[in-house]
């Protein structure tokens, strides 16, 4: 870990004055994810701008009908809220199939949104890698990949996004809000917030330099029966091989994201017409373009097959 | 004393202590945060330094050089230490990959230097600012491309033939030919390898995290080119070893020299990644099993083959070892083949040998006999053999291995089974149920203890032995209690001292059986001065709740002391009934196991072991030794798998978010039986082992029920869902 200097933000505008101008100025929220990459200096911030004093630790109604939820709220919290578990019952699910319970107390809304991925050679600062370190290539592609994407990932990069809050917000349309250093707030839909890896894979969202999110916002519940099935290698405490999101109407028809196969959410809205045609159908519109290794290949399937299992759930 | 012929009579069949289910003696202090790990150690002379090792970032090839002047000048820097200025370094006789490396670097993560700071964190923040250019070398790190050029063993590890395997299995109307694999694993243990070490003019001391004491000793001195008698180790604590702390690791040697070279006590724990690629691991195997049988279902032809690879210098995996023994049949053969890899050194991990052995036989066994028609239960019953196969005219010491058998299949409901794979549904789920064979052999070890009696009747015991989890210090404490006619609470153990007398240590599942007739040995001698400091005839005197009784006389225990300590020492030592008589444990494993038809998830839902280990000491110890190897046991057949990178050496997933073991969610309802035996041609314990013998099999009873469920044999370990999801029952 390199050292760096501290400070807490009184104000969200400060905090995102307060990382504009620092060179290497970061956020720092409830620090799961960044401090363990600081340890391995795989971050290497010079200036920590802790957003706890921010006030954003609470879950109001909007005037739409849905939820905002505020970027400190804890991943705990969250999934505990009573609106949450009625109305958005996917997005409880997701979550508390993620890390775990000692974890979830202190991982934060906007900080769980801007986890980084779980490649292992992305963790080993002895191997080359395009997200750590630009240009440098990319050692999971050949290696060893069964955990790796199988769709929207590029010659550069390979690697998924492990959120599984993410998904369920995916499925629910949410939408991320933020302020900038000048005071600018704007609201970015989810499915346009994580980009995909391209030629640069460690620019994985939209955000700015500074730029703090303040919140996600949640419309209008939409009813239906809410699934998030994670499939792992064990019964609980790991990544999803693959993970279904997915709200679904007694006829049918409905929505799914998926986890653990790509660097954002993946959801495709032409997928989601084909819902009452069944799950291959679903599949074989959602991963058209799957570029899968020949160690992950399975995960095409097994996305497929969980998407079944949900329909099923939902049938039964 | 040496055990020569089977026990008679003695003071352990009294069981008033032994074979009761006490509490570990060591509980509280573990629960309550008192018991003191390696890295916790307070009584060190002088404030510790930190050390942060810095490993190689290749897996083959030589540093080309090595900056330090940056890290040397960033705050707190002490030392930093590399073979460039460290003393030459001699090689302990364990280890197959040096501990500190360079200018040749020989595995991935193999130590090149450490950092000495005021901090930890300045400590590693310093190793990060080291710059290293490599020369990279090419290297061999694919067993399966290696296994044509490995190489025959000698010794121990030669091929064996009895009768004539090839002509019968070649004959025989039923044959089974397969090849099965099983992958690299970690020890995983809780605590990592950890040390302070210090320097008194020529003499080094080290708190450490080791299972063998005189071996660390040993291999410290030959290390640094120093007599054993200037070495002291002490490990009181162990949070887990499995093996992996048999030998000494890069954590001391590090934490030594960085002392040297600061002249201060030096704490090192080696961060998890290191825990991986710089220790050892168990070697991935590839094997072939042939088994041939009469149509009545009689093995006339078993054989077993097997490859492993290791860094040049380094030994095979021996995994056909329990093939040798387990099973009846006039035509034998193993074979063991070693190939050189330039992956981490491979090594010992719980049941070495046996675990990946029987992981595979047993699914063996279970093909065999589906191609039979006959249950897998029967069909073991029928092959039990009460002599050693190789040598028909050397028995068993005692073999209940049939009604470990016969009552696991009773108290599990195996009847409830079906025959044919992939018939029982409970909605969406597959159910299964699997059998496997436990079998471990018993091994005796040279064992000495001291112990003491103080004038306030209290009996103190020392030995070297140390506790890695496994309750040492309990059943040591229950054996003096025993012995002395004390309450466990009249006895105090101290343990894990390189200035106590060596003990057996704890490997191989010999710990308790072998250091606790260590402690027998001494009590006895202990008993027979006490009887005379009382004046009463050693030959008769009685030694009941805390008095010595001789004819019409008793006195109590703490009179005898009154006018000074009593100190017995005394080593067990092993005469040539382990020739004579085949001594092992055995066990059946049963597992019920579900699979999602949808998804392919498995879930464990019912496991029961029932072992025949001699008598059990503690029945609560022995039965968490159990249980926790059949955790392991699970996770080797479902998850535990290190990822081989063959292009660049090293294993990938060098954390335990990327190598998972078991969770609390993954392991259901388990239950341990022990037979009611005691095995008195083993020792005057009449106890042998159950450490290893938990996890013999369990991946295989799994692995069988997995089948039993879906339908679909896996033959590589471990069986992750996408090896048999394509293979899955049509989704709707
Ligand atoms: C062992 C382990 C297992 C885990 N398992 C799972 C799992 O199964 N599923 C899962 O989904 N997650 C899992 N996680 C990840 C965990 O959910 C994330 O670490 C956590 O959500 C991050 O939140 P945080 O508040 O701690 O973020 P931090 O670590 O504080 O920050 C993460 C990043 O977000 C930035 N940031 C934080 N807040 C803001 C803000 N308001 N505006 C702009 N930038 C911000 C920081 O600068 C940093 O770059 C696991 C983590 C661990 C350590
Ligand atoms: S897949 Fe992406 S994160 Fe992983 S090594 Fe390649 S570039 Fe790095």
């Amino acid at each position: 870990m390199k050292a760096f200097t501290y400070e807490r933000a009184k104000t969200p505008a400060a905090a995102a004055a307060a990382v504009a101008g620092h060179k290497g100025g970061k956020f720092i929220a409830g620090g799961t994810n960044l401090l363990d990459l600081m340890k391995l200096e795989i971050e290497t911030p010079t200036h920590l701008v802790d957003v706890q004093d921010l006030g954003l630790d609470k879950i109001e109604e909007t005037a739409e009908g849905g939820l905002r939820i505020g970027t400190l709220v804890s991943n705990t919290a969250l999934a505990a809220d009573a609106r949450v578990r009625r109305d958005y019952g996917v997005l409880t699910r997701a979550i508390v199939a993620g890390a775990s319970g000692q974890l979830r107390n202190k991982a934060t809304t906007g900080g769980n949104l801007l986890q980084r991925t779980r490649c292992p050679y992305f963790y080993d600062t002895n191997q080359a890698c395009n997200k750590r370190k630009p240009g440098s290539g990319c050692a999971a592609i050949g290696g060893f990949s069964r955990q790796l994407g199988v769709i929207g990932t590029s010659d550069a990069c390979i690697a998924t996004h492990p959120s599984d809050m993410a998904i369920a917000l995916r499925v629910l349309d949410a939408a991320v809000e933020t302020v900038d250093a000048s005071g600018a707030t704007r609201s970015v839909p989810i499915g346009e917030f994580h980009r995909l890896p391209g030629d640069t894979p460690h620019v994985e969202n939209v955000l700015q330099r500074g730029e703090l999110i303040t919140s996600v916002t949640l419309p209008k519940p939409l009813g239906g029966r809410h699934f998030y099935h994670k499939v792992r290698d064990r019964a609980s405490y790991a990544f999803a091989l693959v993970s279904v999101a997915a709200v679904l109407n007694e006829d049918g028809s409905g929505r799914v994201a998926f986890g653990g196969v790509a660097p954002k959410p993946w959801r495709v809205e032409a997928a989601d017409a084909k819902m009452r045609s069944g799950a291959s159908a679903v599949a074989r519109t959602a991963f058209a373009d799957a570029r899968p290794t020949h160690e992950n290949a399975f995960k095409v399937t097994l996305a497929e097959r969980t998407l079944a299992a949900v329909m099923q759930e939902n049938r039964a | 004393m040496k055990f020569e012929t089977p026990a008679g009579a003695n003071p352990i069949d009294a069981m008033k202590v032994i074979g009761q289910a006490v509490d570990r003696v060591d509980g509280k202090l573990k629960t309550t945060g008192q018991a003191p790990y390696a890295y916790e150690h307070k009584d060190v002379p002088g404030k510790p330094a930190y050390g942060y090792v810095i490993g190689a970032g290749i897996a083959k090839g030589r540093v080309a050089s090595m900056n330090t002047a940056e890290a040397k000048r960033m705050p707190g820097v002490l030392a930093v230490v590399s073979a460039e200025n460290a003393q030459p370094l001699g090689k302990g006789q364990m280890n197959t990959a040096k501990l500190l490396g360079g200018p040749e670097v020989d595995h991935y993560h193999q130590a090149l230097a450490v950092v000495v700071a005021e901090s930890f964190e300045q400590a590693r923040s310093a190793a990060n600012a080291v710059r290293i250019e490599y020369e990279r070398g090419s290297g061999r790190f694919d067993l399966a491309k290696a296994k044509p050029g490995a190489q025959p063993l000698t010794g121990n590890d030669a091929d064996t033939h009895t009768g004539d395997f090839e002509g019968a299995f070649a004959a025989a109307p039923v044959q089974l030919d397969q090849t099965y694999t099983t992958p690299d694993q970690n020890h995983a243990m809780m605590e990592p390898f950890a040390t302070i070490a210090w320097w008194e003019g020529d003499a080094l001391s080290v708190w450490t995290s080791n299972q063998m004491i005189a071996w660390n000793k040993k291999e410290l001195a030959a290390t640094f080119k120093m007599p054993p008698e200037k070495v002291h180790v002490r490990s009181p604590y162990v949070g887990g070893g499995f093996g992996g702390k048999l030998f000494l690791r890069a954590d001391a040697v590090m934490a030594a020299l960085g002392a040297k070279a600061c002249g201060r006590p030096v704490k090192i724990a080696l961060p998890r990644p290191f825990m991986v690629n710089n220790a050892t691991h168990r070697p991935a195997t590839i094997q072939r099993v042939r088994i041939g049988t009469t149509k009545e279902g009689r093995i006339t032809a078993i054989g077993h083959e097997s490859w492993s690879g290791d860094l040049p210098g380094g030994g095979p995996e021996v995994a056909t070892q329990q093939t040798r023994l387990l099973y009846a049949g006039a035509n034998r053969l193993t074979a063991m083949r070693l190939a050189e890899l330039d992956l981490p050194e491979a090594n010992a991990m719980r049941a070495p040998g046996e675990a990946p052995g029987m992981m595979v036989l047993e699914i063996a066994i279970d093909e065999t006999a589906e191609k039979l028609g006959m249950d897998p239960v029967e069909f073991r019953v029928l092959n039990d053999t009460q002599v050693d196969p190789e040598h028909p005219e050397r028995p068993f010491s005692q073999r209940n291995f049939v009604r470990c058998l016969q009552e696991g299949a009773a108290r599990f409901g195996w009847s409830r089974r079906k025959a044919k794979p992939g018939q029982v549904r409970e909605g969406r789920w597959l159910i299964g149920m699997g059998v496997a064979s436990a079998f471990r052999n018993n091994i005796n070890m040279t064992s000495a203890a001291r112990v003491r009696l103080a004038g306030d009747g209290v009996v103190t015991v020392e030995t070297d032995m140390t506790d890695i989890g496994t309750g040492s210090y309990t059943i040591i404490a229950q054996t003096a209690a025993e012995m002395m006619g004390l309450p466990v609470e009249k006895v105090r153990v101290k343990l894990g001292d390189s200035s106590f007398p060596a003990s057996a240590g704890s490997g191989g599942q010999w710990g308790a059986n072998s250091s606790t007739s260590g402690v027998y040995a001494a009590c006895v001698k202990l008993r027979e001065a006490v009887a005379q400091r009382l004046g009463m005839d050693p030959a008769t005197a009685e030694f009941i709740d805390g008095e010595v009784r001789a004819g019409n006389r008793s006195a109590s225990l703490a009179e005898a002391a009154k006018s000074g300590e009593i100190v017995a020492e005394e080593a067990m030592q092993w005469g040539d009934l382990a020739k004579k008589f085949q001594q092992s444990t055995f066990g059946a494993h049963f597992v019920e196991a579900a699979v999602d038809s949808y998804t392919g998830e498995t879930r464990v839902r019912r496991m029961l072991a029932v072992c025949a280990a001699g008598r059990i000491l503690n029945p609560k110890t022995a039965r968490s030794q159990v249980i926790g190897a059949m955790t392991m046991g699970v996770g080797g057949a479902l998850m535990e798998e290190l990822a081989v990178d063959r292009r660049f050496g090293f294993f990938v997933n060098h954390d335990l978010a990327g190598y998972e073991v078991p969770v609390h969610a993954d392991i259901p309802h388990q239950e341990v039986i022990f037979l009611d035996e005691a095995d008195d041609k083993v020792s005057p314990m009449k106890a042998k082992g159950v450490g290893e013998l938990g996890l013999c099999g369990v991946g295989a009873a799994v692995a069988n029920a997995v089948y039993n469920a879906t339908g679909v044999r896996v033959r590589d370990y471990p069986i992750t869902l996408d090896k048999y999801l394509a293979k899955l029952p049509a989704i709707a």
